[in-house]
């Protein structure tokens, strides 16, 4: 017996042994040669979207001989911590692609530079999707995602409530009544659902906008030095306790299901808050799907905005090459592939009006009618991670039950307190 | 040969237990076996619910995942059931590339570790040398240390070293060792818990077994290839697990060191799926998938696995 496993061990460890030799000869790393661009992108499993960057990166590499750009796809949720990985070792490739959110803190670390681009380049281009910090354009994006409120015509028409649309939203108060009276329906488990299961950037890209709407911020945005006054003020706590009250009222479930969009297509919940990346699931699951905007809370609807963007990094060996392919890639038949691929909201308006969805009277219309009347870039501060970390964990500890007033005012604390020892982030 | 202590106990036991044990007397009845044999099972099924769950599911559409939540459903293979989800995670990434990774990163991982550890342990539990108490304790207050503090010094240490490369019938040194299986695999062959368990255990071997080779003329390393090793199975199968099991699961490294698909464990494949849009289908689809091989070598180490924690008393 003990022979056996003796043998058996030798020669698991030399075949193991010769396969790792093999895959470290085959392998090794990828040195680019000359004229050669690294290209990272989050894509990695998105089908539609990686496959638009392949035909940017091909069209590029065909239109001339200089440059070769190639192409690293990684799965989003792994996709940042890569990077910051490869920044610490010194092997950032040369064009990245950056959530909205990151791209002030990424150009203060270091990682990316200003996209050098003649400023006409721009022109068109949604706000929400140009990353911007220090009034130099860091980096561009070809879409963007927009926060609406789903429903059916069948609910708010049984329930006895209008349908708000972009001109005429909801007021605070006019919500507050449709969602009584759609609970009175006693058809679902919750009136609402905004998403609260969800954690992460969700928190801060989906409750900021609401946040902002009864007036407050998640930082004074006049020098980005300070969030007192803004996240712990007056109309940041009427925020915390509406917030609160719908699970309190029984309106919202203080910690909804991992899927908020298969819960109301399954009859969870009468109105949904989410992105427009779920329209094509609520529209197949029901004819009388319809979208709305966000409600006024007081100080206009607002929606996030910033998706991924592409920006140029600081190490970079032969910027003039990326630079040639990222004003390439500013094409409006690319913003045009991306919409169609995606179905997410094109950068531009050229590019909606040539995709029949978004032109006037599209069924996505309304989408990026929101994103250019309602959208509010989280802030462009270095300062953002952080203060997106914070509000994350306020917002839950509020779902919770906690007293609003001294969980803000901690909240104000924390980000003040790392402003401040990051030497206020300035550049 | 010298008769070891456990060939000779079964012979010391006193005839009445053996006695007692055939006769029955204190044998549970009928009733009570039935109740304990029910007992079981339902513990078994309470524990199996999550992989049941998993399982069920990754034949589901989505959409139906989440309307049988709330029911016994969500553990029963009813509704609309294919195998459209294990067809869609094919199409979306390279499973069997990624699987070919972390079958090679974690075999040689576990056979290079068995390796490595034992022979540490061999030196620390049976050979006399001056400051091997002191060796010890440094080897295990390495456990007290989380990877995630190493990562970024390792990360940077990885990146500086040396790394021979063929190249056509020519060797060639180049710089880093990022993008490569022994990334992934070299730093984590050496391991504390690993050589702690070896250790105890070759330290509960009787020495007379190494006085006896040595008298036959062995030395120390055939006394721990051919007398200490055969008679530590139980040991190497917990080591192979243990080590198996961080390797299989192992994120945060491959995500920082490894950039080309080609190079990806089956771990970093799972964040595929995970898009503005989740396919919960084919996200339980490649969990089972990759849950396999996990089970497949618990079953075959079973035995083993459970004769090594019972006698060591160490929980994985």
């Amino acid at each position: 017996m003990s022979r056996k496993i003796g043998r058996i061990v030798a020669a698991s460890l030399a075949t193991l042994a010769v396969a790792a030799t093999a895959g470290c000869t085959s392998a090794g790393s990828g040195d680019s040669g000359g004229g050669t661009i690294e290209l990272w992108t989050h894509a990695g499993g998105n089908e539609a979207e990686l496959g638009v960057i392949t035909s940017m990166v091909d069209d590029f590499n065909a239109s001339q001989d200089d440059y070769t750009v190639e192409i690293t796809d990684f799965p989003q949720d792994a996709y940042n911590d890569a990077v910051v990985a490869a920044a610490t070792s010194d092997n950032l490739p040369c064009i990245v692609d950056i959530d909205g959110p990151n791209v002030a803190n990424w150009a203060w670390a270091g990682y990316i530079q200003p996209l050098g681009l003649p400023e006409e380049t721009y022109d068109g281009q949604l706000a929400g999707t140009l990353g911007v910090v220090d009034d130099e354009v860091y980096a561009y994006g070809f879409f963007d995602v927009a926060l609406a409120m789903f429903s059916r015509e069948s609910t708010l028409a049984d329930a006895g409530v209008r349908v708000p649309t972009v001109d005429e939203p909801w007021t605070g108060e006019e919500f507050a009544d449709a969602l009584a009276k759609i609970d009175g329906l006693n058809r679902f488990d919750y009136a609402v659902d905004f998403g609260t299961g969800g954690g992460g950037e969700w928190i801060p890209y989906a409750y900021s906008p609401l946040l902002q709407s009864f007036g407050g911020d998640l930082i004074d945005r006049s020098d980005f030095q300070t969030a007192d006054g803004v996240l712990n003020g007056p109309e940041a706590l009427a925020w915390a306790e509406w917030f609160r009250g719908l699970v309190d009222s029984g309106y919202m479930a203080q910690a909804s299901g991992e899927d908020a969009t298969a819960d109301f297509v399954n009859g969870t919940s009468g109105i949904l808050y989410t992105g427009n990346w779920a329209d094509t699931t609520v529209r197949e699951a029901f004819d009388d799907a319809v979208v709305l905007p966000p409600p006024d809370f007081g100080d206009g609807p607002k929606i996030g905005a910033g998706s991924w963007q592409w920006g140029l990094t600081t190490g970079c060996d032969d910027v003039d090459g990326a630079r040639a392919y990222l004003e390439f890639a500013h094409d409006t038949k690319y913003f045009v592939q991306y919409g169609e691929a995606t179905g997410l909201i094109p950068a531009t308006l050229d590019a909606a009006a040539e995709i029949p969805a978004y032109a006037e009277g599209g069924d996505n219309r309304i989408y990026l009618e929101l994103a250019d009347q309602f959208a509010v870039v989280r802030p462009e501060t270095a300062a953002y991670p952080y203060i997106s970390s914070v509000f994350q964990k306020a917002t839950q500890d509020i779902l919770s039950g906690g007293d609003a007033k001294s969980i803000l005012d901690k909240a104000v604390s924390d980000i003040d307190r790392d402003i401040q020892q990051n030497g206020g982030y300035e550049f | 040969m010298v008769t070891t202590e456990a060939t000779v106990l079964p012979d010391l036991e006193p005839p009445a237990s053996r006695a007692n044990r055939t006769s029955g007397a204190n044998r549970p009845g009928r009733r009570s076996r039935v109740l304990i044999t029910v007992a079981r099972i339902a513990i078994v099924g309470f524990f199996a619910l999550p992989i049941v769950f998993m399982l069920v599911s990754s034949l589901k559409p989505d959409l139906q995942i989440f309307a049988d939540l709330g029911s016994w459903r969500a553990f029963a293979p009813v509704g609309e059931v294919s195998l459209d989800n294990y067809a869609g995670v094919f199409d979306r990434v390279p499973f069997w590339q990624f699987l070919a990774n972390s079958v090679v990163i974690s075999g040689v991982t576990v056979v290079l570790g068995i390796l490595i550890n034992s022979m540490a342990a061999f030196a620390l539990a049976r050979l006399r040398w001056r400051g091997r108490g002191f060796v010890l304790t440094l080897i295990l207050a390495t456990l007290i240390v989380p990877f995630e503090t190493l990562a970024l010094p390792l990360l940077w240490w990885v990146n500086k070293l040396p790394s021979l490369e063929a190249n056509g019938f020519s060797l060639e040194f180049s710089q880093g060792w990022l993008n490569t299986y022994h990334v992934q695999i070299i730093p984590f062959i050496a391991n504390a818990f690993s050589v702690y368990l070896f250790y105890q255990y070759f330290s509960s071997i009787p020495r007379e077994l190494d006085e006896a080779a040595r008298v036959d003329g062995a030395g120390w390393f055939a006394i721990y290839a051919r007398v200490v090793m055969p008679l530590s199975g139980p040991a190497i199968a917990t080591v192979a697990i243990l080590t198996f099991l961080p390797a299989w699961n192992s994120y945060l490294w491959p995500l920082m060191v490894i950039q080309s698909e080609e190079l990806r464990p089956v771990m970093i494949g799972l964040q595929y799926f995970f898009q503005l849009n989740v396919s919960w289908g084919q996200v339980m689809a490649y969990s089972s998938l990759i849950t396999v091989p996990v089970v497949a070598l618990f079953i075959a180490f079973q035995k083993s696995f459970i004769n090594s924690i019972a006698s060591s008393g160490v929980k994985g």
